[in-house]
C-alpha cells in the first residue's frame, strides 16, 4: 500500500512532488481511526451474539446483547439509569477536581522544595501504597453513608497520579531555563508561573489523564461497598440478586463513560501540548 | 541575516531612548575572588582515601577592575573557570573568598544592573521570540513602554519579522540574537556574555560580533565577554585577561591550584578593528602561547620551498 507512489512514472519532477501529495497513512486519518477503533468492539458483540445463537453458552450464564439492552431500557424507564450514571459521574468529577488540585499543590511543594520533599515524600509514598478498598470501611465509619466518603475516596484516587507526575516533572525542569529566569530577576511564585509551571504543563495533563482513570476505579470501589445509588451500587446489587444482564450493562456503561471522559481530557492534552511544548 | 546590518546602519539607535536610566555603565571590581567546588565523589576511588575530600579550587586571587563602558574579554582554556567567574559577577554563583563591587556597591545575589547572555540561547520554548525578549525587561517598566522596547530591540537584532515565531522555528543564530536582545532589554549597566557566539558558524559569528559592537557603540555599557576565541577577543575588547595557572605550565586549566589572571593586555586601536592587522597578529601570538597553542611563528621567515615543493618536484 505504501509503495504505490513509488511506482508512478519516474519523471524527475514527479518523483519529487509525489512525496507531499502522497496520502497520509490510514492510521493518521480521522475517519479510519474511529472506524478502526470500533472494529474490535463490534467483533466482540458479534461473537457474543453468535455464541448464544449457536447455543455455546446458556443465557443464564451470559445474557444476550438484546437482553442487556432491555435491562437498560427497563432501568431507564424507572428513571434509575440516568440517575445512576449522573450520580456516579458527579462523584467522579467532584472527587477528581478536589484530588487533582491537591495533587498539583502537593506535587509543586514536593517538586520545588527540598525540605518538603524530605518531610512529605516518604509519607505520601506510603499512603499511595494503600489499596483503594482498604480505605472504604474507615471512610464509611468516619464519614457515614452520604456523599463525602465516596468523594473522598475518589479524591484519594485522583490525587496520587497528579502528585507523582507533577513532583517528578518539576524536579526535571531544565535547570538552564530556571537559571535564565533567575538571572532575569524572577524568583518564587513569578519564577514558578513563568518557567517551571509552563515547563511541566504537558506532564501535568498526562497526570490528570491518569488521575481521571483512577478516579473511576476508586469510585466503583466506594460504591460497591456502601451506596444506594450509582453504577457501583448497580453492580453490587445485581451481584446479590443474580442479574447478570445488569452487571454487564454496568460494566459497558463504565467502559463507555470512562472512555468518553478520557477522550475529552485527551483533546485538551493535544491542545496544551501544541501550546506549551 | 542581511537585515541585521540594515537594522543597525541608520545609526539612530532605538534602544537607548527607552528609559531614563540610559547610557549608564558601571564599574565592576573583583577583589581577591576565589572559588572552590566540593570535590566530586569518586565512585572508583579506594575506600578510605580522602572521604569528603578537600574542596577543589577553580579560581583564586582574581583581582581586577573593569572600567565603566569598557569591553573586557576573558580568555582561557576550556574548564579553567571563565564561566564560573562570569556567573559570580552575575550573582548566579557566590565566590568562596573575596568580594565583588558593582558601581562601588557590593554585589548581593542577582542584580538588576547586570544582564547575562548565556552560551546557549536558553529561550523559553513555549514563548514567542518577542515574549522571550520581554522576559528581560525591568519589572517596573510599563506595558506600553515594554512593548516599545521589545519592538526596538527586535529591530536592532533584525528579528522583527520573527517576533511571533517560537524559538524552535528559528535558526541557532537567530535564537542567539534573541538571547542578546533579552539581555539588552534590561538596559544593563553591566552586560555579561558567556561565549555568546561560540556555537554559531564562523560567518554568523563575525556578523554577531559586529552587531555587538554596534550595540555597544549605541549604548556603551560595560561588557564582560567570556570567549575561547582569541580573534573574537582581539576584535571586540578594550582589554583582554587570560585565565590560567601561573605556576605550572603543564597545568593550563589550573586544576590543582585554581586559575588566576596570567596575562592582561590592552588592545590598541579603536573599534571596529582591521581583522588582519599585523599589530593584532603579534598579540594573537602571545595570547595563543598563553593558551598553550604553538603559534608556529618560526615558519614565517623560512623559505616556503622547505615545506611546499615547487612544480617540477
Ligand atoms: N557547580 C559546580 N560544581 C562543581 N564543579 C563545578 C561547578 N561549576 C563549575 N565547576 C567546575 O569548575 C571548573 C570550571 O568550570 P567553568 O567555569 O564552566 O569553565 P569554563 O572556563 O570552560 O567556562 C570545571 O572544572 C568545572 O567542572
Ligand atoms: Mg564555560
Amino acid at each position: 500500500m505504501t509503495q504505490t507512489p513509488i511506482a508512478a512514472p519516474a519523471t524527475p519532477g514527479t518523483a519529487h512532488t509525489a512525496r507531499p501529495a502522497r496520502r497520509a497513512a490510514w492510521t493518521s486519518r480521522r475517519g479510519p481511526v474511529i472506524l478502526g477503533g470500533a472494529l474490535l468492539p463490534l467483533a466482540i458483540l458479534l461473537v457474543w451474539q453468535l455464541s448464544i445463537t449457536l447455543g455455546l453458552v446458556s443465557v443464564t450464564q451470559l445474557p444476550s446483547p438484546a437482553m442487556v439492552l432491555l435491562a437498560a431500557v427497563d432501568l431507564s424507564e424507572r428513571g434509575l439509569l440516568t440517575l445512576y450514571v449522573a450520580i456516579s459521574t458527579q462523584r467522579v468529577l467532584i472527587g477528581f477536581a478536589i484530588g487533582a488540585s491537591l495533587g498539583v499543590a502537593a506535587g509543586a511543594l514536593v517538586g520545588l522544595s527540598r525540605s518538603a520533599n524530605v518531610l512529605l515524600a516518604p509519607t505520601l509514598g506510603a499512603i499511595r501504597a494503600v489499596p483503594s478498598l482498604a480505605w472504604v470501611p474507615l471512610l464509611l465509619l468516619w464519614l457515614g453513608f452520604g456523599e463525602q466518603p465516596k468523594i473522598t475516596l475518589v479524591a484519594i484516587g485522583a490525587f496520587f497520579p497528579v502528585y507523582t507526575t507533577v513532583s517528578l516533572a518539576l524536579r526535571h525542569v531544565d535547570q538552564q531555563l530556571v537559571e535564565a529566569g533567575r538571572a532575569f530577576g524572577l524568583g518564587g511564585i513569578r519564577l514558578f508561573t513563568a518557567v517551571q509551571l509552563p515547563a511541566v504543563i504537558p506532564s501535568v495533563i498526562s497526570g490528570l489523564r491518569l488521575a481521571l482513570v483512577q478516579a473511576w476505579l476508586f469510585l466503583v470501589a466506594a460504591e460497591l461497598l456502601g451506596a444506594s445509588m450509582g453504577l457501583g451500587f448497580l453492580l453490587s446489587e445485581s451481584g446479590g440478586n443474580g442479574r447478570i444482564d445488569r452487571i454487564i450493562l454496568a460494566i459497558v456503561l463504565l467502559a463507555v463513560i470512562g472512555k468518553i471522559t478520557d477522550a475529552v481530557v485527551g483533546i485538551f492534552e493535544k491542545w496544551a501540548n501544541k501550546k506549551w511544548a | 541575516m542581511s537585515n541585521v546590518a540594515t537594522a543597525i546602519a541608520p545609526a539612530a539607535p532605538p534602544v537607548h531612548r527607552a528609559g531614563p536610566a540610559d547610557n549608564t555603565s558601571f564599574a565592576v571590581e573583583f577583589a581577591d575572588i576565589g572559588r572552590s567546588f566540593a570535590a566530586k565523589p569518586q565512585h572508583n576511588s579506594q575506600p578510605g582515601s580522602q572521604r569528603g575530600a578537600a574542596a577543589r579550587p577553580v579560581l583564586r586571587d582574581v583581582s581586577l577592575t573593569v572600567q565603566p563602558g569598557e569591553v573586557l574579554a576573558i580568555l582561557g582554556t576550556s574548564g579553567c573557570g571563565k564561566s564560573t567567574l562570569l556567573r559570580i559577577a552575575g550573582g548566579l554563583d557566590e565566590p568562596s573568598t573575596g568580594s565583588i563591587r558593582i558601581d562601588g556597591s557590593p554585589l548581593n545575589g542577582i542584580d538588576a544592573r547586570c544582564a547575562v547572555g548565556f552560551q546557549e540561547p536558553r529561550l523559553l520554548p513555549w514563548r514567542t521570540i518577542a515574549a522571550n525578549v520581554a522576559l528581560g525587561l525591568p519589572h517596573r517598566i510599563g506595558r506600553a513602554a515594554g512593548n516599545a522596547r521589545v519592538a526596538a530591540l527586535l529591530e536592532l537584532v533584525g528579528l522583527t519579522s520573527f517576533a511571533d515565531h517560537r524559538p524552535r522555528a528559528v535558526s541557532g543564530g537567530m535564537a542567539q540574537r534573541a538571547s542578546l536582545a533579552r539581555a539588552l532589554a534590561r538596559n544593563p549597566g553591566v552586560l555579561l556574555l558567556d561565549e555568546p557566539f561560540g556555537a554559531l558558524d564562523a560567518l554568523t559569528r563575525l556578523k554577531m560580533q559586529d552587531l555587538l559592537l554596534d550595540v555597544h557603540a549605541a549604548a556603551p555599557t560595560t561588557i564582560l565577554l567570556v570567549t575561547h576565541d582569541v580573534d573574537e577577543a582581539l576584535q571586540l575588547a578594550d582589554r583582554i585577561i587570560l585565565l590560567g595557572a601561573d605556576d605550572d605550565a603543564d597545568d593550563m586549566a589550573g586544576g590543582r591550584t585554581g586559575a588566576t589572571i596570567v596575562q592582561e593586555l590592552t588592545v590598541p586601536g579603536g573599534r571596529p578593528r582591521d581583522r588582519g592587522s599585523a599589530e593584532l597578529a603579534e598579540l594573537r601570538g602571545r595570547l595563543l602561547a598563553g593558551l598553550g597553542i604553538d603559534r608556529h611563528g618560526q615558519a614565517r621567515g623560512v623559505a616556503a620551498t622547505t615545506t611546499i615543493p615547487h612544480f617540477p618536484y
